[in-house]
């Protein structure tokens, strides 16, 4: 066995008990489709997170003398209808993509969905009970449509919250700083997605409990909490990222949605759904369509690359999964 | 098997209760005041509180709620706060028709160049027409309707000049064309895909080999072996995206200016039309919940190694 896997890909025999994780990775980085499209999503993700930084321009800067230019030198993607520069744009709301995507997920995929699929999977009867059925109220809800009625009802009450607390305080920057949208769109959208996660970690867990090591914990006398963590939760993982990948997408496509609806981020704060919305109508396709064309192709090249690398990342952490 | 079924619908109603509460809630807590917006320029105080205690909106919530679900349950959804002196039923049984259209379409579409496509791709596996289709299927599900739309608008309405770039004049029109092809395009992807599979799997049996080597023209292989075969999974698997397709079109209605369910449910929802709200709630999430239920009921036949019952209720 072990004189196979040093023949097969083992040069250095210093490194021979490779964890399942690390040989996944490797198995992903030979994956030139989905290297690519890693790189692709990290450019993204980080023009989004130094966006102030790599910008050529602000995303509010206007400029009227050089409205609806076509893509140049300066202005690489061309300018918008105040004359903004459209790159510079795109890469802000790359950074509101970041936000929501990052904060939703690892609130309502990771922190509540691996959480409670854990306990479900573990514990059993009531808490399993009470979770798979919360679960199943949020999800009857079809597609979006429980974000939708939650951030429509929900995000004017909160902001005549803080408009109060604003008022009594002096605090200013709250609101114009985009906080309250971003904040309360991705807890909606956490409420969105936690469940596809807890039932797919409960479904592991449920299998991997029965398991001889987690019972050799148990008569060691390991507390639950650490059998939950060391013991339970790294052989689970796998999915776990697999499915990160694929929600990804999902979350970004979705607040592209809420905002062009106009009950997502609220302009002056850049998103790929404002900009789709601001430059969207057929007068300004008519005259200028990379207007148009820029933030949707920036948004489906987003919805690709995650769900390419997600179909990588499957075929390298179950490899036998065909 | 029959307890299994049976606890799944007895489930549900209570999930209907539920999603029709926390709606109701939610709709209750949200801003504006429906009355405000009923009355618009008439606003005066009297007719104000006049209209508050006729529509019974100063009651607390769990009765104004029991009183919902009694009128409900007898058919009777209300009177929309935006349409003066119009049912929600009423309404709603017009739009629908029209999204039922429009989705149709759609599914029409997906279904004929999907399968056309796939077989073909499966026919010529290897070529570079393969390699395209595959191509294709890959890059047609991630092809958000804000992409298409515009491009297509691009094409065929300004440039050709050949299609409307908006409205509705009913299912045989120029209109539906667009709308129809931009929600059908992941469709044809998926479709596309799926007979290309199940396709490449069946022109592996040893009944083709049998049906060629009897001497069969190939033409008759072809359409009574292979087709045959290769659709059974995806018509079955065509039911369950049904469903899906639906809540996908309120984008498509919007950008077109099609009447239909999604377009009411976004202006109702910027309106505080709470009965029309809470309408469409119930029934998408009443479709949802049983096309998900037909989805579990069905997949055992598809694939006998999975199990029905179990432990728990699945979603």
């Amino acid at each position: 066995m072990q004189g196979e896997a040093q023949r097969l890909q083992l040069p250095n025999t210093e490194h021979r008990g490779h964890s399942y994780f690390y040989l996944s990775l490797r198995r992903l980085s030979r994956k030139k489709l989905a290297m690519t499209c890693l790189v692709i999503i990290v450019i993204m993700y980080g023009s989004g997170v130094f966006a102030p930084l790599v910008a050529p321009h602000g995303y509010n800067d206007q400029d009227l003398s050089i409205v609806k230019e076509r893509p140049s030198l300066t202005h690489p993607l061309g300018t918008d209808r105040l004359g903004r520069d459209m790159l510079s744009r795109v890469m802000y709301s790359l950074r509101t993509t970041v936000i929501i995507t990052v904060t939703s997920l690892v609130t309502g995929a990771l922190i509540i969905g691996v959480s409670l699929g854990l306990i479900a999977g573990y514990f059993g009867k009531l808490a399993d009970g009470i979770i798979m059925r919360v679960g199943e109220v949020t999800s009857a809800f079809p597609d979006i449509f429980l974000v939708l009625i939650i951030v429509a009802t929900v995000k004017p009450r909160i902001l005549q919250w803080v408009r109060g607390f604003e008022d009594a305080t002096g605090i200013d920057w709250i609101i114009r700083l985009g906080i309250v949208d971003y904040t309360v769109i991705s807890l909606a959208l956490a409420a969105f997605s936690w469940f596809g996660m807890a039932r797919l970690v409960r479904g592991q867990v449920l299998q991997a409990r029965e398991n001889q090591y987690v019972e050799a914990a148990r008569a060691m006398g390991s507390s639950t909490g650490r059998i939950l963590g060391r013991h339970l939760l790294p052989n689970v993982i796998s999915p776990v990222i697999v499915s990160v990948s694929a929600g990804l997408g999902a979350v970004a496509g979705a607040e592209v949605v809420l905002s062009w609806l106009g009950i997502g981020i609220q302009p002056p704060t850049p998103s790929l759904g404002v900009m789709i919305f601001e430059n969207g109508n057929i007068s300004v396709l008519r005259s200028d369509p990379h207007l148009t064309l820029v933030p949707s192709s920036v948004l489906v090249l987003l919805l690709f690359t995650f769900s390419l690398l997600g179909d990588g990342l499957n075929d390298a952490f179950n490899p036998r999964a065909r | 098997m029959a307890t299994y079924i049976a606890r799944r619908l007895l489930w549900v109603p209570v999930l209907l209760v539920m999603v029709s509460f926390i709606t109701f809630a939610l709709g209750r807590f949200g801003p504006g005041d429906p009355v405000q917006i009923l009355l618009g320029q008439n606003f005066r105080e009297d007719a104000y509180e006049r209209i508050r205690k006729q529509q019974g909106l100063d009651d607390n919530i769990a009765v104004q709620y029991a009183r919902y679900v009694g009128n409900a349950l007898r058919g009777d959804f209300g009177e929309s706060y935006q349409y003066r002196g119009r049912s929600v039923t009423a309404l709603l049984k017009n739009k629908i028709w029209i999204s039922a259209q429009l989705n149709f379409a759609a599914l029409l579409i997906s279904i004929t160049l999907g399968i056309a496509a796939g077989l073909f791709a499966a026919l010529k596996q290897g070529s570079w027409w393969d390699s395209a289709m595959v191509a294709f299927t890959l890059v047609g599900q991630s092809m958000h309707v804000f992409l298409t739309i515009p491009i297509a608008l691009l094409i065929f309405s300004l440039k050709l000049q050949w299609l409307p770039t908006h409205g509705w004049d009913g299912f045989f029109s120029t209109s539906i064309i667009l709308p129809a092809l931009v929600l059908g395009i992941p469709g044809v992807a998926i479709v596309t895909r799926l007979t290309r599979a199940s396709t490449l799997d069946v022109i592996g049996q040893d009944y083709i080999r049998t049906a060629r080597a009897k001497g069969l023209p190939e033409r008759l292989v072809r359409v009574r072996h292979i087709l045959r075969n290769s659709l059974i999974p995806v018509v079955t698997t065509l039911g369950f995206s049904l469903a899906g397709l639906a809540s996908g079109s309120f984008i498509v209605e919007l950008y077109f200016g099609i009447p239909g369910v999604g377009l009411l449910t976004i202006e109702s929802l910027f309106s505080r039309d709470y009965p029309i709200i809470m309408a469409v709630t119930l029934l998408g999430t009443t479709l949802f919940v049983l096309a998900n239920l037909i989805v579990d009921l069905v997949y055992p036949v598809l694939d006998p190694r999975i199990r029905l019952g179990g432990d728990y209720v699945a979603g």
